[in-house]
């Protein structure tokens, strides 16, 4: 199957077989193309080039109708429920008009039973958990007895108990033969769940193996990819004082989507750039929002910027202290979509380079301050009058970048530097931080691209559920240990540990 | 042939200017078409409408006295809309300021001293603000809607009026008549305009739009409040805080309509009533949108609708038509509007021919 959008090749001539009762994992990092391909197997998208065959016959999906009529559902990350109404009439919406109402709610009840899908049918649909939301949508599925069932990321949104009910459900219908495509990016969900495996990396796949002889290990090398850059930019003489000194730090969950921070410890000395490797969605958004003072802690010492305690202190006066944040964000977070360039370098710089005077904003100095970041980013945009949104999603993060840079901060904590961004602008980026950090500036680059973080980085630690590991020397770990660690291991003892009981 | 709206790749800024013209061209249209159906003469009505009333020195000068209510309180709302805080409780706040302000006139009724007036209008916008803190309260603590408490509070603040004027303070000389007493000439806004019912007020107004213009365009406060209204995240980041700015917003137009209040009951009503104000803080969401948000086009929006306030009496009185007829053409204008703004986004194709931006 092959599938290309404006600008990138979703999907690169992937080929895929999955039988009746297996479970079959797809893997891979975000944007390596495993949606893209499943909406072309349940009749979202249209392929480029390619065929599917479903069982033996060639047929063409053109709809989600017809992809449900051949015995395809598809469980989707996000569900569409109504809040107001209760379980039962929910699954009725969904259903055709002419389907028995009273039949259906003895079928419901016989699924339900069956697969262990423990759900009362009048609750309505606001009252539930995520799990039990969740459920609804695998019911949906099961009452068109599907012979393909495709869940994408179901774990996302779960807790532990109920990933393990979930996995019970899969389980048990596999056993009765249906087949079941999971994807993922969680390793050691598809180590305990799945028979087979195809991975994907930037649209290809990269390998089909059986689970059972990999290990989490073997699995995140070849998601990520072995070809690993050997050009370290890092380590240009000895790190010098600590700049920042992160203790003991936790902050408790926003919302229900939130990740809780737990005891996170570490430091940065100036002069050295520190890796955060992380699967998205386990506390990177959180940690960078805790460091920015955008979320402030009730423990006043468990950041020191220069050995002050800042945990109280919001992000202007850490920006006074020297400390610049780059959230992963870029439009509605890290700048303002309808702003112009000039009103979007006032943003974070107005009080570090003095543009106002008795609360008055000085045109004239905010206007050479953009045109100075443009200029030396050599970010492409119709003049600095141009508003934040009409820029490319590079030439975007590189005024950011380049706005935080041109402050001469001491301290700069970054997010996902190169996200979505070209390899031109990504290497730009690369040079500009190395380049700060060689002129004594304390970096801390949070990202998920591990070739980027070995690149740049001088230590590297990783993020996971919210707990941060130890940290190693950029030169004495390997991509597999990084990848262990993003999975929730500590220290290379615990890896080997691991590594020895698998 | 049919057509079909397609995504501009930049918001036009030419559309920004025109599309309140095309929303006044189409509800002029709609006017005809309305007087058609009540077998009016629409050349003879809208003449009456829109022409009539400017026609005398003295018709201006109720120009600028029916705008400065509007154009005080829309200004303020407008800075609000701006930061994303829905007021829609002006009229209540405008309520409170007349009651607080007209309190003090009753007070020192017998009192003849150039202080008088000051104080009523610290009062005024005391009334007016205090009025706004229960909603901002509400918001920031509890985080309710504030579209709802402060349109609910407007219930309460002219129920609250009615009974003042029914009771405590009804005019003993006023034949129970649920009147205040008439305002002594300390407490009464000077007449800036021989031979017209124009007064101080109107500077008010002035001075409001032009400080409101120097706020957003130059303040950094204006720029948190765009900042915080366009992307509360990025306002965060920046370390904007959200609660401040809805503080801020609500206090100054909670202000500016108590301000509003007090300069109706003391500059053309005279006295305390059981009704100050035909709706001045709703028509007031209308002109701040019509004016874009932008206090200049807020002033020029708020003379348009005082003039269709001064052309429905004026329809009444030469063709009788009835008052409703005003109301109409506010909510037209504003429906033309809001429908208009869509071409600021979108721009209109033939439907067979493809769109070049997919």
């Amino acid at each position: 199957m092959t599938k290309s959008f404006p600008g990138v090749l979703a999907n690169d001539h992937v080929n895929l077989s999955i039988a009746s009762g297996e479970i079959h994992a797809l893997l891979g990092e975000n944007g390596a193309g495993k949606s893209t391909l499943v909406k072309m197997i349940y009749g979202i998208l249209r392929p480029d080039q390619g065929q599917i065959k479903w069982k033996g016959n060639t047929v063409e999906i053109t709809n989600p109708a017809f992809a449900r009529s051949l015995g395809v559902a598809m469980v989707f990350q996000h569900f569409s429920l109504f809040d107001s109404l209760t379980v039962f009439e929910n699954i009725v919406l969904g259903m055709d008009a002419s389907t028995d109402t009273s039949k259906l709610r003895s079928e419901i009840e016989d699924i339900s039973t069956r697969y262990g899908l423990p759900l009362d049918a009048n609750r309505h649909v606001y009252t539930l958990s995520v799990g039990e939301r969740q459920r609804i949508e695998i019911i949906r599925c099961l009452l068109q007895h599907p012979s393909l069932l495709v869940m994408d990321e179901p774990t996302s949104v779960l807790t532990p108990q109920e990933v393990e009910k979930l996995f019970e459900t899969l389980n048990r219908l596999a056993d009765e033969g249906m087949a079941i495509l999971y994807i993922s990016h969680k390793l050691d969900e598809i180590k305990a769940l799945c028979h087979h495996a195809t991975i994907l990396r930037g649209g290809k796949v990269v390998d089909s193996v059986q689970v059972e002889t990999e290990t989490p290990s073997s699995l995140a090398a070849k998601m990520m990819g072995e070809s690993l850059a050997t050009s370290n930019l890092g380590q240009q003489g000895e790190p010098g004082e600590i700049r920042l000194q992160v203790s003991g730090l936790g902050v408790l969950a926003m919302d229900e989507f939130s990740i809780p921070l737990k005891n996170i410890t570490f430091e940065v000395r100036s002069g050295e750039i520190l890796g955060v490797a992380g699967v998205a969605g386990n506390g990177q958004d959180e940690l960078l929002k805790a460091l920015s003072g955008e979320t402030l802690t009730a423990d006043l010492s468990a950041i020191q910027i220069d050995g002050k305690p800042c945990g109280g202190k919001g992000p202007n006066a850490r920006r006074m202290l020297g400390m610049s944040t780059i959230p992963e964000e870029r439009l509605g977070h890290g700048a303002v979509p309808g702003m112009s360039l000039v009103d979007n370098g006032l943003l974070t710089a107005f009080q570090r380079l003095e543009f106002l005077t008795g609360g008055f904003i000085v045109r004239g100095a905010s206007e050479l301050f953009a045109q100075e970041v443009v200029h030396r980013f050599n970010v492409k945009s119709h003049g600095i009058e141009a508003v934040a949104s009409s820029l490319s999603g590079g030439n975007l993060q590189k005024f950011i970048v380049g706005r935080e840079i041109c402050q001469k901060p001491e301290l700069l904590v970054v997010s996902q530097p190169t996200w979505g961004v070209d390899a031109g602008a990504a290497q730009t980026i690369h040079e500009a931080l190395r380049q700060l950090a060689s002129e004594g500036t304390a970096v801390v680059v949070i990202s998920q691209d591990l070739d980027e973080l070995m690149k740049i980085s001088d230590r590297i630690a990783a993020i996971c559920a919210g707990e941060l590991s130890q940290t190693y020397s950029a030169a004495d770990v390997t991509i597999e240990q990084i990848g262990l660690m993003m999975a929730g291991a500590h220290s290379v003892g615990e890896i080997t540990e691991k590594v020895n009981a698998i | 042939m049919l057509f079909k709206l397609t995504k501009r790749p930049e918001p036009s800024r030419a559309m920004v200017f025109v599309s309140p013209l095309i929303a006044l061209g189409l509800t002029l249209l709609s006017g005809i078409v309305l007087f058609q159906i009540m077998g009016v003469n629409p050349g003879q009505a809208l003449y009456a409408f829109f022409v009539e009333p400017l026609t005398s020195k003295y018709g201006w000068g109720e120009l600028g006295v029916k705008a400065t209510p509007l154009v005080l309180i829309a200004v303020a709302l407008s800075i609000g809309f701006r930061a994303g805080v829905w007021n829609i409780g002006a009229e209540g706040q405008l309520t409170l300021g007349a009651i607080c302000g007209g309190g003090i006139a009753l007070w020192l009724y017998q009192v003849d001293s150039i202080f008088v007036l000051p104080l009523m209008v610290v009062c005024g916008i005391a009334g007016g603000m205090l009025w706004a803190a229960i909603p901002a309260f509400l918001r920031t603590r509890f985080n309710a809607n504030e579209i709802l408490t402060s349109l609910m509070l407007t219930y309460v603040a002219t129920l609250f009026l009615s009974v003042l004027v029914h009771g405590p303070w009804r005019d003993p000389d006023g034949f129970n008549f649920p009147e205040s007493r008439i305002f002594s000439d300390a407490a009464t806004l000077p007449l800036i305009l021989d031979g017209t019912r124009l007064h101080l007020g109107w500077i008010f107004a002035l001075v409001v739009v032009a400080s409101a213009w120097i706020l957003m365009a130059r303040t950094i406060i204006g720029f948190q409040i765009k900042v915080v209204g366009e992307a509360p995240a990025a306002g965060r980041y920046a370390g904007f805080s959200v609660n401040k700015v809805i503080w801020f917003a609500l206090m100054m137009s909670g202000g500016a309509a108590g301000l509003a209040g007090l300069v109706e009951v003391s500059g053309p009503i005279g006295q305390l009533l059981p009704s100050i104000s035909p709706g001045y803080g709703f028509t007031a969401i209308i002109v701040a949108f019509v004016g874009r948000l932008h206090p200049v086009g807020v002033l020029l929006a708020g003379l348009l609708l005082a003039l269709s306030y001064l052309g429905g009496e004026s329809a009444q009185i030469s063709l009788n038509l009835p008052l409703a007829v005003t109301g109409v053409f506010q909510g037209m204008l504003l429906f033309f509007l809001l429908a208009c703004d869509v071409l600021i986004q979108y721009r209109i194709v033939p439907a067979n021919t493809k769109s070049t931006a997919s």
